[in-house]
């Protein structure tokens, strides 16, 4: 049967290992998005060399698992003397911050597209109708363009948050005490795989859960114009 | 590093494969009438989808040695029991994708036009005929997009059977870094047999997709 006592003892434990995944999920994101908008506006440039640059970034990163991401930043980059020797160093050989890097770099990709299908989803109208109000260049984005494409690009951003919640777990694979890595290290001391593995699916389901909840109410925050007009009050006989 | 490419395409198919059939089953049972089938496979979608692979790849490494190291002892075996990591490994994997497949699946069979299935009904058909005939074939060609990415997911997922000791693709290059002290180049070579292998399998996607839409007028 299920020991319940030892799910009692390891869920503290692994709940402590919260903050390091939400740190990990955070700080990627929000390195993803610095990658993300300049990868999108590449890949929409008139110019090629940008285009091309844009797309070999994506297909790359796409294409790969994220765990050869991860081991070709940690392993490999030592590999090689000028990066043990750079300024660099301190950084790159760190686990969390490799893990961090490939996670954000992976993510970078997959945001690219997604605030590219975000930007091309904006009526021409509305960009024609805001250059005959007279407005240009950043204004144009800033007032426009940025708020439909936020709210288009919303709902699929809102899988890749869920996404990268679980991708995460693969920085246990360097060494990170996240999540993951607390349950592995749990499931080889007391060889009770299913409780701690319950626990631990438990974290993630709160986690993912809360995530795709919220991005759901800042998605209905964002589009009054979509929901219903509220009954009209009776007028006074 | 061929030959563990070769192993990742074979655990891939074979994943793809059980994914395959869970997700046909996930989407009948989502599709059936049936209360209690419907909430399993809810359930099954929403839990796989919540929880990272790799801690599924995990249980059912680590729980299925346990309970076959169980049932060995009560037959008077001693000592752990290792499962094959390839079988183990497909079937986690092969769950994990299941769940994608299901929901790919489910909207395949709804987005098949009511008027075809009543037309087919006019024509006297009913039951398997009527399966086979008009909704299995134009379930498929609405599914092929979906199932294409899938695959890739599939095929990507495979690269953490390798946590767990099957020597395919990523575990190959590991080995190799290890005896040569050259991890990047082993690892850009495994990254790049990847790339090919995913680009490539969209080449062929995209061409079934290409087959399977020959009948299509477009605007």
């Amino acid at each position: 049967m299920l020991d319940f006592r030892l799910m009692a003892e390891a869920f503290p434990a692994i709940l402590g290992g919260v903050g390091n995944t939400l740190a990990l999920v955070s700080g990627s994101l929000a390195i993803g998005i610095f990658l993300a908008v300049p990868t999108a506006l590449a890949s929409l440039s008139a110019y090629r060399p940008l285009r091309g640059a844009a797309s070999l970034y994506v297909t790359c990163f796409r294409g790969t698992p994220l765990l050869v991401q991860i081991f070709l930043i940690y392993y490999g980059l030592g590999q090689f003397a000028a990066v043990r020797e750079s300024i660099l160093w301190p950084v790159l050989r760190e686990p969390w911050w490799c893990a961090l890097l490939a996670l954000s770099l992976n993510t970078g990709a997959y945001t690219g597209e997604i605030v590219r299908g975000g930007l091309l989803s904006v009526p021409a109208g509305q960009i024609e109708a805001a250059r005959a109000a007279g407005m240009s260049g950043l204004l144009l984005y800033r007032r426009i363009v940025g708020p439909v494409a936020l709210r288009q690009a919303l709902p699929a951003y809102s899988n890749e948050v869920v996404s990268m919640i679980k991708a995460t777990a693969l920085a246990s694979t360097v060494t990170i005490m996240e999540v993951t890595g607390i349950a592995r290290r749990f499931i080889s001391e007391t060889f009770k795989p299913v409780e701690i593995f319950l626990v631990a699916g438990a974290v993630y389901l709160a986690l993912t859960f809360l995530a795709a909840r919220g991005l759901r109410i800042l998605e209905w925050r964002l589009s009054p114009h979509l929901r219903h007009a509220p009954a009209p009050i009776p007028a006074a006989k | 590093m061929v030959r563990g490419a070769l192993v990742t395409l074979a655990v891939a198919a074979a994943a793809f494969a059980c994914a395959l059939v869970f997700g046909t089953l996930s989407a009948a049972a989502k599709l059936s009438g049936v209360r209690p089938a419907r909430w399993a496979a809810e359930g099954y979608t929403i839990f796989v989808r919540g929880i990272p692979d790799l801690l599924v790849i995990y249980l059912f490494f680590f729980g299925g040695s346990m309970a076959v190291t169980w049932v060995a002892k009560m037959f008077g075996h001693q000592g752990f029991v290792e499962l094959p990591a390839f079988a183990i490994g497909t079937f986690a994997v092969g769950l994990v994708s299941g769940a994608y497949a299901g929901e790919v699946i489910r909207g395949a069979f709804e987005a098949v036009p009511k008027g075809q299935i009543e037309a087919a009904r006019a024509c006297g058909m009913s039951g398997l005929l009527l399966f086979r005939r008009i909704r299995a074939p134009l379930a498929l060609r609405y599914a092929l997009p979906g199932l294409g990415n899938v695959w890739q997911v599939t095929l990507k997922e495979t690269a953490l059977i390798s946590v767990i000791g099957l020597v395919e693709l990523m575990r190959q290059a590991t080995i190799a870094s290890g005896s040569t002290q050259q991890p990047f180049t082993f690892y850009l070579v495994a990254f790049t047999l990847y790339l090919a292998l995913t680009l490539l399998s969209n080449k062929g996607f995209a061409a079934a997709e290409a087959r399977a839409m020959r009948g299509v007028r477009r605007a």
